[in-house]
């Protein structure tokens, strides 16, 4: 058997490896520590390279030595870099215009290392971490990164890789990539629009991406560098600070190690929490030889972080306003990255999104219980699905003439017997395609009218029913306490409108009925329907 | 799933022709996914989609076609081998063939778990008493049906299967009759392989062909001389009554048992041993293997007696020789004996010849004018002739023939010669001084 291809999601704050083995299952691969959630960070002790939970540990000790949050430096000029993030690691120097980071090595050498070196060392160790958990050696690879990744920085992630023997096949969207994995095992029954969101230790992005036949379209992203994961963190921490300087009337901000142990713990407490509704934090010696015990329930911390959780939701929506979409368009939320293990995140989404809208995520049973592994699945599916292919066919594939297609501005389909639309192909859907619908039970004389459809939200505000109290002192008193308030409900609706009519055709004692829907390269739209019956065909062509 | 509006008008196919889609937009779909793989290979190789959709589903179906067929299906039987099975008690399950209900009789003891499941479960199918009652038999009719079940008992038992099989004689392969003409391999291999399936240890050495090495073929008669087989008769044993009433007689039947079982198993083994004696003495191989030693040990005779012949040999030829050339001798001297009076007679011939010539060699020449004197020639001539030598005498002779005319004076000098040799006195020569 030729050696698998491997998926890996290369994040700022952990990496995954994945592929498919033998049994047709996509397997996350863990370290030789156990990780399957590998920390992207090198640590360097000495003559001795960390890599992963071990060197994360590094960063309260030896935090001048441990690289951390490297990912988004790469290719990147060293003017454009945003540093902020690798203050609690070693720091960033500009070597060759780029960035790069100064290390101390045995005895006292420095050593300086840029950006592009350290991703390969990181690839290097992700890559060891394969070859001996899949026990054959890994040469190829395909990798998820983000939609806002620049060609330049593409381009550096080739070079890195193929440095320590690493040959990249495809890179993916990281959106894409975890819609692959989750619809692998969890398939849509129709075409929807779905947001991808991918709550990340440091930053997040969303995607809105529509499914149509298998087939996805990204309509459109947003990044939030300052929301992820740390951010919880950070709120988390000025919480314990603060209770540690009422209790100890010392403050643990002051001091860099102090904070590397805070943040440690706090990053620790935040992921129990997520689990279970309490949690407690223990730190010896936090600040000035005095230790720090305190035990925190999920409902706290859920204060704590409202005002971040509420950026998280935010996020959602702007990401919909700007793919110029109504959350009722939208069928599902599918979150990954860390960060979407916090069960406040899915249910402040359900309470701000419609009910039509479902939010995969951990706490939802048509979703994987592992958010955080989404990326890299995905990524082996398709490295897998690649392996079928050869590279001249993929890099034809991945030509522009392929890439770019035609995408339907507006909806297409039939009016049924109540005059009203139901939509066939719908919009955003890429052609050419073909879509088959049967109707058995379709019978008589028929007629099947082709329209354009505009759809639009319905806003129909319910008025609140009149109490039917005969005493209105008694409806006072109550009205003081109910819920039942007096505002009106607005309930908003998705509804399509008849456009343009395209064509009609008329059917005569169908038994029956398969109607196909076909777009060609050049846009002409074939009707067809077929008695099932009789084998009798009506064709239609615009 | 919804309706469609009755036709009330006589449409066929009305294009709104003035009408046009609103213009598309284009963007870049996502490279990633089986259906994007597919688009890729459609719009690069300029399918339509009917001849995407024909290529895909010949695909499809290839792998199905891989998929669907189970090897094992080939190995069942297709229907009941043995129809007498249906009417058969289901009291007396023991008696019946088990693997035969199965629908097992090809497999019998080479049936693996999976397949007896397999097979019981198509069994079932078949003849469940809800089954045969929908085609008119009585519910109570079940008699096979409880064959079956049996038969799925015992067998996935794997201790209850040990002593089925050892009393599955329908899987036993009978030896060729004695006195028949048949192929040695082709009749003994099949009962070598079915008695191997009682053998303790496993893999069993194969009978092989005629082309067997020597070695292998003595390794596989011993170990079926050593054959160590786990069969028992357990299964043939006499149900023992469980009734706690009559504990003697429960014992009773117990020893009985056991007795028949040990006799069984006698009677088994001593089988056994007769049945490779038996091939053993058939075996062409062993008989060619005798044939190649005893020719062997006479070659190796040979060989070790050479110098002896080689010395007799030597022998007898010197005899021979020596007395070739005895023979070769005498037959010379007898020869030379005979060449030698020959010669002697001729030279007395010649003698006589030459003397005679002498004699009358005066008067030829007419006693050389002196007829008067011939007396006293002829006389003195005979003196000389007898005094001649041979030698003389043949010179003499030579002289004379050669010259006639010179007789005298040849004679003459014989004459003088034998008087000078004084061998003559010169007085009885008168003549001729």
């Amino acid at each position: 058997m030729a050696s698998p291809i491997v998926g890996i999601a290369f994040g700022n704050t952990s990496s995954s490896i994945a592929y498919v083995n033998p049994k047709n299952d996509v397997d996350v691969i863990a370290n030789p520590d156990g990780e399957r959630c590998i920390p992207t960070v090198l640590s360097y002790v000495g003559e001795d390279e960390y890599h992963g939970g071990q060197a994360l540990q590094q960063l309260v000790r030896n935090s001048k030595n441990t690289i951390i949050n490297f990912r988004d430096l790469l290719g990147v000029p060293f003017a454009e870099c945003d540093l902020s993030k690798c203050s609690a690691g070693a720091p960033v120097v500009e070597i060759d215009g780029k960035a790069g980071f100064v290390v101390v090595r045995g005895n006292g050498q420095q050593e300086r290392l840029t950006v592009d070196e350290v991703v390969s060392r990181h690839l290097n160790q992700l890559k060891l971490a394969a070859e001996d958990y899949i026990g054959q050696s890994v040469a190829e690879t395909v990798v998820s990164v983000p939609t806002n990744f620049t060609d330049a920085q593409k381009k550096a992630l080739y070079a890195a890789a193929e440095k320590v023997g690493l040959k990249i096949i495809q890179l993916i969207n990281e959106p894409s990539s975890a819609l692959l994995a989750h619809v692998q095992d969890y398939p849509f029954d129709s075409d929807v629009n779905v947001v991808v969101a991918d709550f990340g230790g440091v930053r997040s992005d969303a995607a809105v991406i529509a499914i149509r036949n298998g087939i996805y379209t990204l309509l459109a992203t947003a990044h939030d560098a300052t929301l992820g994961g740390d951010a919880l963190d950070a709120e988390l921490i000025e919480y314990f600070a603060k209770d540690f300087e009422k209790k100890n009337h010392s403050n643990p901000r002051t001091n860099a190690k102090s904070m590397a142990k805070l943040r440690a713990n706090a990053e620790l407490t935040k992921k129990t929490l997520s689990n279970v509704t309490s949690a407690t934090i223990s730190i010896d010696s936090l600040a000035d030889g005095f230790d720090y015990h305190a035990s925190v329930n999920r409902m706290r911390y859920e204060l704590v972080a409202n005002k971040v959780l509420g950026r998280f939701g935010q996020f959602i929506e702007d990401v919909i306003a700007k793919a110029e979409l109504d959350p009722l368009d939208v069928s599902a939320v599918l979150l990954c990255g860390g960060s979407s293990f916090t069960p406040k995140l899915s249910s402040n989404l359900e309470f701000l999104l419609p009910e039509s809208v479902q939010i995969l995520g951990p706490q939802n049973k048509n979703a994987t219980n592992y958010p955080n592994e989404l990326l890299a699945c995905g990524a082996a599916r398709q490295a897998q699905l690649l392996s079928n292919y050869d590279a001249e066919e993929l890099a034809k594939a991945l030509e522009p003439v392929v890439i770019n297609t035609e995408h339907l501005k507006k909806a297409i389909g039939v009016v049924d017997a109540e005059g009203n639309f139901v939509p066939v192909l719908f919009a955003e859907t890429s052609f050419p395609v073909k879509k088959t619908l049967s109707l058995k039970s379709a019978k008589g004389d028929l007629l099947i009218g082709v329209y354009e459809g505009d759809h639009h939200i319905k806003e129909t505000v319910r008025e609140v029913d009149p109490k039917d109290g005969n005493n209105k002192d008694e409806d006072d008193d109550e009205s003081d306490w109910s819920d039942d308030d007096d505002e009106p409900d607005v309930i908003r609706e998705k509804h399509y409108t008849l456009g343009t009519k395209l064509m009609e055709l008329g059917i005569r004692g169908a038994q029956g009925l398969e109607i196909s829907f076909n777009i060609n390269k050049s846009g002409v739209l074939r009707v067809a329907a077929r008695d099932l019956k009789s084998g009798h065909v009506v064709k239609g062509e615009i | 799933m919804f309706t469609l509006p009755a036709l009330t008008s006589d449409i066929v196919v009305q294009i709104n022709a003035g009408a046009s889609k609103t213009a598309p937009v284009r963007r870049p779909i996502e490279p990633v996914g089986r259906a994007f793989m597919h688009h890729a290979q459609r719009t690069l190789r300029n399918h339509t989609w009917s001849e995407f959709e024909k290529i895909q589903a010949s695909q499809n179906v290839q792998r199905v076609d891989e998929s669907k067929v189970d090897p094992d299906e080939a190995l069942f039987d297709t229907e009941l081998t043995d129809d007498s099975l249906l009417q058969h008690d289901p009291r007396d399950w023991k008696t019946a063939d088990l693997y035969a209900a199965m629908g097992l009789s090809k497999l019998r003891y080479r049936a693996t778990e999976p397949q007896i499941i397999k097979a019981h479960r198509k069994q079932v199918l078949k003849h469940h008493p809800d089954k045969k009652s929908a085609s008119g038999a009585g519910l109570e009719e079940d008699g096979f049906f409880k064959i079956i079940q049996k038969a799925y008992e015992t067998l996935t038992d794997s201790n209850k299967r040990m002593q089925y099989d050892s009393c599955d004689f329908n899987a036993d392969v009978e030896p060729p009759k004695k006195g028949s003409k048949y192929d040695f391999y082709e009749a003994w291999g099949p009962v070598f392989e079915s008695e191997a399936r009682f053998s303790k240890k496993q893999p069993v050495p194969t009978l092989g062909g005629a082309s067997t090495k020597k070695d292998e073929v003595e390794k596989f008669y011993t170990f079926w001389h050593r054959f160590d087989s786990w069969r028992t008769f357990e299964f043939l044993d006499e149900d023992v009554p469980d009734d706690s009433s009559n504990r003697d007689h429960k014992r009773y039947i117990e020893r009985k048992n056991k007795a028949a079982r040990d006799k069984k198993k006698t009677v088994d083994i001593g089988r056994l041993v007769k049945l490779v004696e038996r091939a053993m003495n058939e075996d062409p191989r062993i008989k060619q293997f005798k044939e190649d030693e005893k020719k062997e040990k006479e070659r190796k005779k040979w060989e070790r007696e050479a110098g002896a012949r080689a010395e007799a040999e030597a022998k007898a030829k010197a005899e021979a020789e020596a007395k070739l050339k005895a023979e070769a001798d005498a037959k010379l001297a007898a020869n030379a004996k005979a060449d030698k009076k020959k010669a002697k007679e001729a030279a007395k011939a010649a003698k006589k010849k030459n003397k005679r010539a002498i004699r009358s060699s005066a008067k030829e020449a007419e006693y050389f004018g002196d007829a008067d004197k011939a007396a006293t020639i002829d006389e003195q001539l005979g003196h000389i002739v007898d005094s001649l030598d041979d030698e003389q005498l043949v010179s003499v002779a030579d002289k004379l023939k050669a010259d006639a005319s010179a007789t005298k004076a040849v004679l003459s000098d014989a004459a003088k010669a034998l008087v000078d040799a004084k061998k003559l006195p010169a007085s009885m020569l008168t003549y001729f001084s």
